[in-house]
């Protein structure tokens, strides 16, 4: 008799010890003569109980978690491996609070499957959306998309038919799907978690987008600091090769669709569409003026489809349930789900899918339990690096792209960080110019020097220097940069930088002011 | 010139391997840094005639991307993160303190050659800051003695 047992190989899991707990079940298996199939699955997005180990059992999958190598013995002890109760048990896997509560349709098969088992992800409904979309007419594509009302989840939020409408639209005998896998912003981490825990979803997503767009050629940019992603990404290309998915008439299709995977070098820049087009050329990763756009003039001039990996993920399932599917979910514009990425200072961190329009407030407290060190939480910042800090004051804004606009903040990517309450908040706010002086491309003056000198500016404040002056000066900057920079990056680095500014003036040796 | 014999033909076996490839720049660089462990600026001429590229193009494309390097690193690259979310959680602390064990600053490299120090901006392992890269492996969660752990292992290998 095998028993079945599931080690997740994501790579955070792997941060906290994954392959050691691995290792050491087998061994401790091999000791025992006890006969276990061990299967190295993606991770269910639960990091707090990571390495997560679970149980196959006739009424379910059980959890046991966080797991060390400390721990084996005793779990032997205790028959884990029946599913048993014991030490660190946690129950069915399904019915975990933090799992019941969520809409997983783009990560319908994280954590669940193998990702490199093609046949898994077939049995799990993968390739379901490609083989429907082959009975379409590309038009009919796009509209499925169009009416989904799906979104770029990069963070730019444009709907995402209307960019395969403008491709499609666009005559040119070669035109390229590229996909943004340039996660940079802090606080998120769903790109990776697709791309090492179901890549074949992100193939299937890129070639139905070809097939929508009359492309047949796709990059995946990916960041340098993935290397792991990586490994998997490629090891999928060949796999999905080998059995048809990839190559010339695709499932005796007529379609032809191929791909690779560009590793990037580390600039946070290349995450904005042009700039990463530049990179992808062999070029400086300058961000390009718009128009043209590049879905009319895009890599090497010919119209691209530019899309961040989640948008591209949540293709296939759009076309395989329907575009009414899943635009009911969701609230307003702001439809479907979005994969939201609760980090930093927080008990509970990990993956949360969920329908747009769930509060902040949820999100921090019933599925993160509150900050990690105990003390209370004083801001969060939503969607990286350029998003604006939120007060508590804020945390009943429900997560919907227009009204976090209506605040001066943004959805972003979906990353939630958490910060509690000994932290400085001038002092995050001197830190996102520090990020941009470091990460600008340096084409435009605002980003380029605006960021240097805001640096100084807050440092002018806190230093008791011209206050009055100084702060004028800073939100005078702010402006300019908003109004003047080329790109998000100057664009959109002083929300974080302004917010601080006005909802913790204390933090920069400031009064509190009328806002 | 003052390349190696080897490190010469390195280079240019993988210019030639992307010399009809389509931005070939990208995958050229991370090639030759793999190989090297750095990209020597005297391999900018064999670039440049192999690509007609200018030797300025290159050193401004090189030099743009944090990744790559033009001296030799330390056997082993420890990147800690700074980001948001890994301040949050104390990264500043072990900022400060992988300095004071390793006795360098940020790009520098300890004076037995073992390890250079870089930050990093993200690793996508938000959910388990403080994190680090040593290498290519990411650890989540680290403290002090977590750093000690890892500098050690890696001293001894």
């Amino acid at each position: 008799m095998t028993y079945k047992i599931y080690i997740p190989i994501d790579s955070t899991a792997l941060s906290l010890g994954a392959n050691d707990v691995f290792y050491a079940i087998t061994a401790e298996a091999k000791k025992r003569k006890i006969d276990l199939t061990v299967i190295r699955n993606g991770s269910r997005g639960l990091f707090w109980l990571e390495p997560l180990v679970e149980v196959e059992t006739k009424s379910g999958r059980v959890a046991f978690g966080p797991v060390t190598t400390n721990d084996i013995e005793k779990l032997f002890d205790q028959e884990f491996y029946l599913g048993k109760e014991g030490a660190l048990f946690l129950g069915l896997t399904d019915d975990l609070h933090w799992l019941k509560n969520q809409e997983r349709l783009t990560f319908a098969r994280v954590g669940i499957t193998d990702p490199l088992d093609i046949n898994d992800y077939e049995k799990h409904a993968g390739f379901n959306g490609l083989r429907k979309a082959i009975e379409l007419e590309p038009q009919l594509i796009v509209n499925e998309v169009t009416d989904s009302g799906l979104r770029g989840r990069g963070g730019a939020a444009f709907p995402t038919g209307i960019k395969w409408q403008t491709v499609l639209n666009t005559p040119s005998k070669t035109k390229y799907i590229v996909c943004n896998a340039d996660e940079g912003d802090s606080g998120t981490f769903s790109d990776r978690m697709i791309m090492e825990n179901d890549p074949f979803v992100l193939i299937e997503g890129m070639i139905i987008a070809g097939m929508a767009v009359g492309a047949e050629y796709g990059y995946i940019y990916l960041r340098s600091e993935y290397p792991d992603a990586q490994e998997v990404l490629n090891k999928a290309i060949n796999i999905a090769k080998e059995k048809g998915f990839l190559g010339n008439n695709i499932l005796s299709s007529g379609y032809n669709f191929d791909l690779e995977v560009t590793r990037a070098a580390g600039a946070y820049i290349c995450g904005e569409e042009t700039s990463l087009l530049e990179s992808l050329e062999g070029k400086r990763g300058m961000v390009r003026y718009k128009p043209p756009l590049p879905a009319i003039e895009g890599l090497y001039g010919k119209p691209t489809a530019v899309n961040n990996v989640i948008t591209l993920a949540t293709v296939p399932i759009i076309m395989d349930k329907g575009a009414s599917f899943y635009a009911d979910f969701g609230m307003g514009r702001s439809k479907g789900t979005l994969p939201i990425q609760l980090a930093g200072n927080l008990k509970q961190t990990g993956l949360i899918e969920k329908a747009f329009g769930i509060s902040l407030r949820e999100l921090l407290y019933d599925f993160g339990g509150g900050s990690f060190t105990g003390n209370p939480i004083k801001a969060v910042q939503v969607g990286g690096p350029l998003g604006a800090f939120l007060p508590e004051g804020q945390f009943d804004t429900p997560l919907d792209y227009e009204k976090f606009s209506e605040i001066n903040a943004v959805v972003g990517h979906g990353g939630i960080v958490a910060f509690d309450d000994t932290t400085d908040m001038a002092k995050m706010a001197r830190y996102s110019f520090e990020f941009c002086a470091i990460e600008s491309c340096g084409k435009c003056t605002p980003c380029r020097i605006g960021s240097t000198r805001g640096m100084e500016v807050i440092d002018k404040i806190k230093g008791g220097i011209d206050q009055d002056k100084n702060e004028k000066l800073l939100r005078d900057l702010g402006e300019t940069m908003v109004n003047g920079s080329l790109c998000a990056m100057g664009g959109m680095t002083p929300f974080p930088v302004i917010s601080a500014l006005n909802f913790f003036p204390k933090d920069f040796g400031l009064e509190k002011k009328k806002v | 010139m003052n390349l190696s014999e080897t490190q010469r033909i390195t280079i240019e076996k993988h210019v030639e391997t992307f010399l009809t490839k389509p931005g070939a720049l990208l995958p050229l660089m991370h090639a030759i840094q793999d190989s090297l462990g750095y990209i020597p600026e005297d391999s900018y001429p064999i670039i440049s005639s192999a690509y007609n590229l200018s030797i300025a193009e290159i050193h401004g494309f090189v030099t743009f991307y944090h990744h790559f390097r033009t001296s030799p690193s330390g056997k082993n690259i420890l990147q800690v993160c700074r980001a948001e979310s890994c301040q949050s959680m104390g990264s500043e602390s072990i900022e400060n303190y992988c300095k004071k064990v390793l006795g360098v600053d940020y790009h520098e490299t300890s004076k037995d050659g073992v390890i250079t120090l870089e930050p990093v901006y993200c690793l996508g392992n938000c959910a388990c800051s403080p994190s680090v890269m040593m290498n290519d492996k990411v650890i989540g969660r680290v403290t002090p003695e977590k750093i000690d752990n890892i500098i050690k292992a890696v001293k001894q290998s």
